[in-house]
C-alpha cells in the first residue's frame, strides 16, 4: 500500500519504519528537517519538508495516489486540517487523525473521521492496571 | 447581536475594538495572558483567556448564544478548527474565518465555513480590478469557485476583430454576457460583430480564461 504520514515524530517515525520494512511504500512528511534523522538509515521512503495543510506539500508527497493518509502531528489542529483535506480534496480513502484532545477527537469522528485520542486510550489503560490491581 | 472574536493579534484587536465601539456585545478570546491582561485594561469585561479552539473555552464564551463567531488568528488550521467547534457543537449560525494560504479559502469553504477573508486574495482582486493595462479583469468570482464574470477589451490584432460571435471559435465553457461598445450596451447575438475597443464581459470557466484572454488581447 501507499501511505502518507504527517509528522515525523516517535509514533509517526516508528509507524513509517515498520511499513517501510513490511514493504510498503511511504512517504514522511514534516516541518523540521532533523526530525527525519528518527527513520533510520536503512528508510526507504521518500521525506518531504513542509507542512501539512498546505496542498501542494501534501501533493508533492504524493497523497493523489495515497492509499492511507495518517496525520499524526503534535498539534491538533494541524491534523485535523491536513486530514481533511486528504479526505476532501484528495479523496483518500483511508485518512487517520491522531487527537488529543478527547472533546475535539469525539467531535471530528462523528464528523467521518478515523480518530485515535491516545490520551482516552492511555488513561483507559493506566485505569484498567490501577483497578486491575496487578503489578508489583 | 453577540460577537466572539477569537485572536488578539492585530486583526483581533482591532476588530474587537471597532466592533465594541459601534455598540456591539463582543467577547475576545485570546490564550496569551499577557495580552489579555494589556487589553482587559483598555476594553474592560471584554477579553477572556484561553484556547478558542477548545470546545470548553468556547463554552464558558457562550457560544450557544453567539449569532457570529470570527476566528482571527494568523493560524489557518486555528482558524478552521475554532470555526467547526462554534458550528458544530454550539450550532453558531455565521462563521467567519481569516485565511492566510489563499488556497485554504475555497478548501474552507468546502468544509462549512461560511465566510473566508483572505487579505491575499483582497488585494490580488485589487489589483486585477484596478491596475491599468489590464488584459483582462476579474469581476467577480463566484462562489462556484471555478467560474468567473471577467471583462476584456477586443484589441485590433484580435483574431475576433470584425467578425461574427457565430464565426469566432470560443474557448469552451465561455459564455459572453454582454458587449460594451462605448456607451452602449449590445446583448450579444450569433450576428453580433466584434470591433476593436469592444468590451466584452464574458462568464468562464478559470482553465478557459487564458484562452479567452489570448483570443481577445492578443
Amino acid at each position: 500500500m501507499k501511505v502518507v504520514i504527517l509528522g515525523c515524530g516517535r509514533v509517526g517515525s516508528t509507524l513509517a519504519r515498520s511499513l517501510d520494512r513490511e514493504g510498503h511504500t511511504v512517504t514522511v512528511i514534516d516541518r523540521n528537517q532533523q526530525q527525519f534523522q528518527r527513520l533510520g538509515a536503512d528508510f526507504r521512503g521518500q521525506t518531504v519538508r513542509g507542512t501539512g495543510i498546505d496542498e501542494d506539500i501534501l501533493r508533492q508527497a504524493g497523497i493523489e495516489g495515497a492509499d492511507v493518509f495518517v496525520a499524526v502531528t503534535n498539534g491538533d489542529n494541524t491534523s485535523i486540517m491536513a486530514s481533511q483535506i486528504a479526505r476532501e480534496v484528495f479523496e483518500v480513502p483511508h485518512v487517520i487523525t491522531r487527537v488529543y484532545d478527547p472533546v475535539r477527537e469525539e467531535l471530528y469522528r462523528s464528523l467521518g473521521l478515523d480518530t485515535v485520542s491516545p490520551t482516552t486510550t492511555m488513561s483507559g489503560i493506566i485505569a484498567n492496571k490501577i483497578t486491575s490491581g496487578g503489578g508489583g | 447581536m453577540y460577537i466572539i472574536v477569537v485572536g488578539g493579534g492585530k486583526v483581533g484587536y482591532y476588530l474587537t475594538k471597532t466592533l465594541v465601539n459601534e455598540g456591539y456585545e463582543v467577547l475576545l478570546i485570546e490564550r496569551n495572558p499577557q495580552k489579555v491582561e494589556t487589553f482587559s485594561e483598555r476594553f474592560g469585561a471584554v477579553v477572556m483567556l484561553g484556547d478558542g479552539a477548545e470546545a470548553a473555552t468556547q463554552q464558558r464564551a457562550g457560544a450557544a448564544r453567539a449569532d457570529v463567531v470570527i476566528a482571527a488568528t494568523g493560524e489557518d488550521e486555528d482558524n478552521l478548527v475554532i470555526c467547526q467547534v462554534a458550528k458544530k457543537m454550539f450550532q453558531v449560525g455565521h462563521v467567519i474565518a481569516r485565511v492566510n494560504n489563499p488556497k485554504n479559502e475555497e478548501i474552507f469553504k468546502r468544509l462549512g465555513i461560511d465566510t473566508t477573508v483572505s487579505v491575499t486574495n483582497i488585494i490580488l482582486s485589487y489589483i486585477e480590478q484596478n491596475l491599468p493595462d489590464r488584459p483582462i479583469a476579474h469581476l467577480i468570482t463566484l462562489s462556484h469557485s471555478d467560474l468567473a464574470i471577467v471583462e476584456a477589451s477586443v484589441t485590433d490584432r484580435s483574431p475576433y476583430a470584425g467578425r461574427t460571435l457565430s464565426e469566432v471559435a470560443l474557448p469552451p465553457d465561455v459564455a459572453v454576457s454582454a458587449i460594451i461598445r462605448g456607451d452602449d450596451l449590445l446583448i450579444p447575438r450569433p450576428e453580433t460583430r466584434l470591433q476593436p475597443g469592444d468590451d466584452v464581459i464574458a462568464l468562464t470557466h478559470r482553465s478557459s480564461e487564458d484562452e479567452l484572454r489570448a483570443a481577445l488581447s492578443h
